[in-house]
């Protein structure tokens, strides 16, 4: 065997000798994947979230998740000599007194919102393309998991610095965890360490946010993804695809360069943002004190549909058997779970009121699924007026107008859009299969919807009719 | 690592020995278009002076006098609705407030009061302030001194008392009802400090038993601050907070990503195809004739080119 002269092919030779990486490599960089601009978004996702990690990890080196009390004597003039926790003060010292402690703050809680918006078009992608059927329901259920984890940690994430505006917003998250019946004062005192502020609540989300929910988030990003490989990816219909095979282009080089490309670019992106772009200036907030709140206070924008849920909704409170179920109950607590129940809950709806158990590989275009996509459609338009609902005041304030009046006025909005998006939606899908039709394209099968199931309180009837049939 | 910048840069204290020559400064300012043009003499209260009080009386009784009644009682329209407020215990501070920033004479006293270009003349507005100070009861426009002020103990008044309105940027905020708390830049000293001792409705007046005279000058220099923080970051978002953070990263986060992704996955038109083509090719009658993307073959058909050999 002649000596090889290129380092690399040594290298590798020498790790294929003990390891037989060779023919994992090969099987790897062999797998193919189909091209379609769609399928890059998770990517996006994935990409923010190390970026997440390296940033994270650097912050680690210098921040200090301690509530003692101490006077600040940091390089920030308006603050000097101000009593303020040691968390907030070592969040000043990251942002004034450490090199380059701004920028990876700054484009750390970029890449968090970038990570929550991309895993967010992500989840409407799989949605609304079908891509969540048989047999991948359980790749949707991991990717809900990690929607819902990633939201918790953005939230642990900002509320560790202590400044006036996280605060508030602990403040809030007390309150729902409160309102929640029979074990709400319980809970809320567990979490925090006893009565609001709590002794305990900032070195608890500490160890949340940089232990707990990033490794948990890793486990179920690994699992979401060697999921992806053992199903084979999923792909539109077209010129020699089928549901038996995946035509697309080879992982090396063409998608691995696209990939490495991508990867590039979510970190220029998030990296210029972090740069020129100022996020959550805690300086200005202020420590946390729990008699101040600053006006026009919100959260990020993940976190804005909760906020904006509990604005509009009306200030209603049940009461049954000497118990109080409190107001926030409802727009937090009951909503949040309801949301996430349904999302969770969808692939197996779906396939019960379709009646469609089969295995699916190609991907639906959503115009074939009218009802689908409207229900879809609707859905989205419902939370993005909830979203807005939480700049209420800051919208009050820029147009001139009352509060009040802002604020009937989503309360309208969260009725009356969300229909009226659905029903264009589902109008809009018939017309652009009208126009495949005209252009000469069988309309593909659709599965017929049985309506007769949303009388939920049949289903058990109907489970027994099943199992004793009565007509000989 | 001390930053050398100095935090405060207001222009110097009103001192009085400089009247005359500080008034046609303070006109010309005014015909400059900024709205710092302010009276020169303090209004400390050593009796009003006949002729003075006189202007102001006569300058009332034209412009102010059809809200505010006959000697500042408050006026109702007849159907009842409040038209102006009794000025009973505005005292000079707050009629320094709300003419110096142009909220007085106000057009139409269903809206809010918004700052605009002072209608009156420094001189006019001395008139007028030594007149409202016979008619009522109430505090003196408070001399002030932000360059004493200091900075860090301001930030923790305002933390206290003005943030829940104001915003923690200064930015303003919305009240009930259609009030709002107004922006608080561009900050003029004496404005903010008569806003402070008068408490201009809605807000509550904080007199000099709340906040001594050194803590109004620590709270002026802070506010005076805020108006253009010396801090980091890069661009300031209009410092209303995670809101227009949120749109930044869906408008020029993703949204520009998507872009990069919808560009990298779109074949060159003239690429050579490398989809296998199977023989006998039974594609899906649902998906006859959809190309790679899943897109129907529309446009395609239409400039001629055609799909395979």
């Amino acid at each position: 065997m002649a000596r090889d002269h290129l380092v690399t092919r040594r290298v590798a030779r020498w790790l294929d000798q003990r390891l037989g990486s060779a023919k994992l490599a090969r099987t790897a960089l062999g797998k193919v994947f189909p091209d379609h601009w769609s399928f890059l978004i998770g990517e996006i996702a994935l990409y923010a979230f190390v970026v997440l990690l390296v940033t994270g990890v650097y912050l680690t080196f210098f921040f200090d998740p301690s509530i003692e009390e101490v006077v600040y004597r940091g390089s920030y003039e308006p603050l000097r000599g101000v009593e303020m926790s040691q968390a907030y003060a070592s969040a000043l010292d990251i942002s004034f007194d450490v090199r380059a402690g701004l920028v990876m703050r700054q484009i750390h809680h970029w890449a968090a919102l970038l990570f929550l918006a991309a895993m967010v078009v992500h989840l409407m992608r799989v949605f609304f393309t079908g891509a969540f059927r048989r047999p991948r329901e359980l790749n949707w259920i991991i990717g809900i998991t990690l929607l819902i984890l990633s939201i918790f940690n953005g939230f642990a994430g900002y509320s560790l610095l202590d400044d006036q505006l996280s605060g508030t917003g602990l403040r809030i998250a007390y309150s729902i965890t409160l309102s929640i019946p029979l074990v709400g004062t319980w809970l809320a005192s567990f979490l925090f360490g006893g009565e609001f502020p709590g002794p305990d609540i900032i070195n608890r989300l500490y160890v949340i946010h940089i232990l707990l929910l990033p490794a948990l988030i890793i486990v179920l990003l690994t699992a979401h993804l060697g999921l992806v490989v053992r199903h084979k990816h999923t792909q539109f219909g077209g010129r020699g695809r089928t549901e038996r095979n995946v035509v697309g282009e080879p992982v090396w080089p063409r998608f691995a360069f696209k990939s490495i490309g991508l990867m590039l670019l979510t970190a220029a992106v998030l990296a210029a943002l972090g740069g020129l772009a100022q996020i959550n200036p805690v300086w200005l907030y202020g420590p946390f004190e729990p008699a101040n709140v600053s006006a026009a206070s919100q959260p990020d924008w993940y976190m804005a549909w909760l906020d904006g849920a509990l604005r509009v909704f009306p200030p209603w409170e049940a009461r049954a058997f000497g118990y109080t179920v409190p107001n926030p109950f409802f727009p937090a607590v009951l909503l949040a779970g309801g949301t996430f129940a349904l999302l969770y809950l969808w692939p197996f709806l779906e396939a019960r009121f379709t009646s469609d158990t089969l295995e699916h590989h190609l991907l639906d275009r959503p115009r074939n699924r009218p009802v689908r996509t409207s229900l879809g459609a609707a859905t989205v338009a419902f939370y993005t007026v909830l979203s807005l609902s939480a700049s209420t005041d800051v919208v009050a304030v820029t147009f001139g107008t009352s509060v009040n009046g802002v604020l009937v006025a989503f309360r309208v909005a969260c009725l009356v859009v969300p229909p009226v998006v659905g029903l264009t939606t589902y109008r809009l899908c018939r017309e652009l299969q009208l126009r495949d039709e005209a252009a000469g394209m069988a309309p593909p099968e659709r599965p017929r919807i049985r309506w007769e199931l949303l009388r939920v309180w049949e289903w058990h009837a109907r489970r027994r009719a099943r199992a004793a049939p009565t007509d000989p | 690592m001390a930053r050398a910048r100095r935090l405060r840069r207001a222009p110097g204290p009103w001192r009085l020995p400089v009247v005359v020559g500080l008034a046609a400064v303070a006109t010309g300012l005014a015909l400059a278009g900024t709205s710092a043009a302010a009276p020169t003499a303090g209004p400390a209260r050593q009796g009003p002076e006949p002729d003075l009080v006189a202007e102001g009386r006569a300058l009332y009784r034209t412009s102010c006098v059809s809200c505010h009644g006959v000697e500042g009682a408050g006026q109702r329209a007849p159907d009842g609705a409040l038209r102006g407020p009794s000025l009973e215990d505005v005292g000079p501070a707050g009629a320094y407030y709300q003419l110096t920033s142009g909220r007085m004479p106000i057009g139409n006293p269903d809206d809010l009061p918004q700052r605009k270009e002072p209608a009156y003349s420094p001189e006019e507005i001395e008139a007028l302030l030594a007149y409202i100070d016979t008619i009522t009861e109430g505090p003196p426009v408070p001399e002030v001194d932000p360059e004493s002020g200091d900075v860090a103990a301001g930030g923790t008044l305002y933390r206290e008392n003005c943030q829940s309105c104001h915003s923690a940027t200064g930015a303003g905020g919305a009240l009930s009802y259609g009030n709002a708390a107004p922006p608080l830049g561009p900050p003029d000293a004496r404005q903010i400090g008569a806003a402070v001792r008068a408490g201009p409705d809605p807000m509550p007046r904080f007199g000099p038993d709340l906040l001594t005279d050194q803590q109004l000058d620590d709270l002026i220099a802070y506010v005076e601050y805020l108006d253009d923080p010396d801090d980091r970051g890069g661009l300031a978002l209009g410092r209303l907070g995670p809101i227009p953070e949120g749109f930044l990263i869906w408008v020029g986060g993703l949204g520009l990503l998507l872009v990069a992704a919808f560009w990298m996955g779109t074949r060159r038109r003239d690429a050579p195809r490398v989809d296998p083509e199977p023989p006998g090719d039974e594609a899906d009658p649902g998906t006859a004739g959809v190309d790679a993307g899943g897109n129907a073959p529309l446009a395609r058909a239409a400039d001629g080119e055609r799909d395979g050999p």
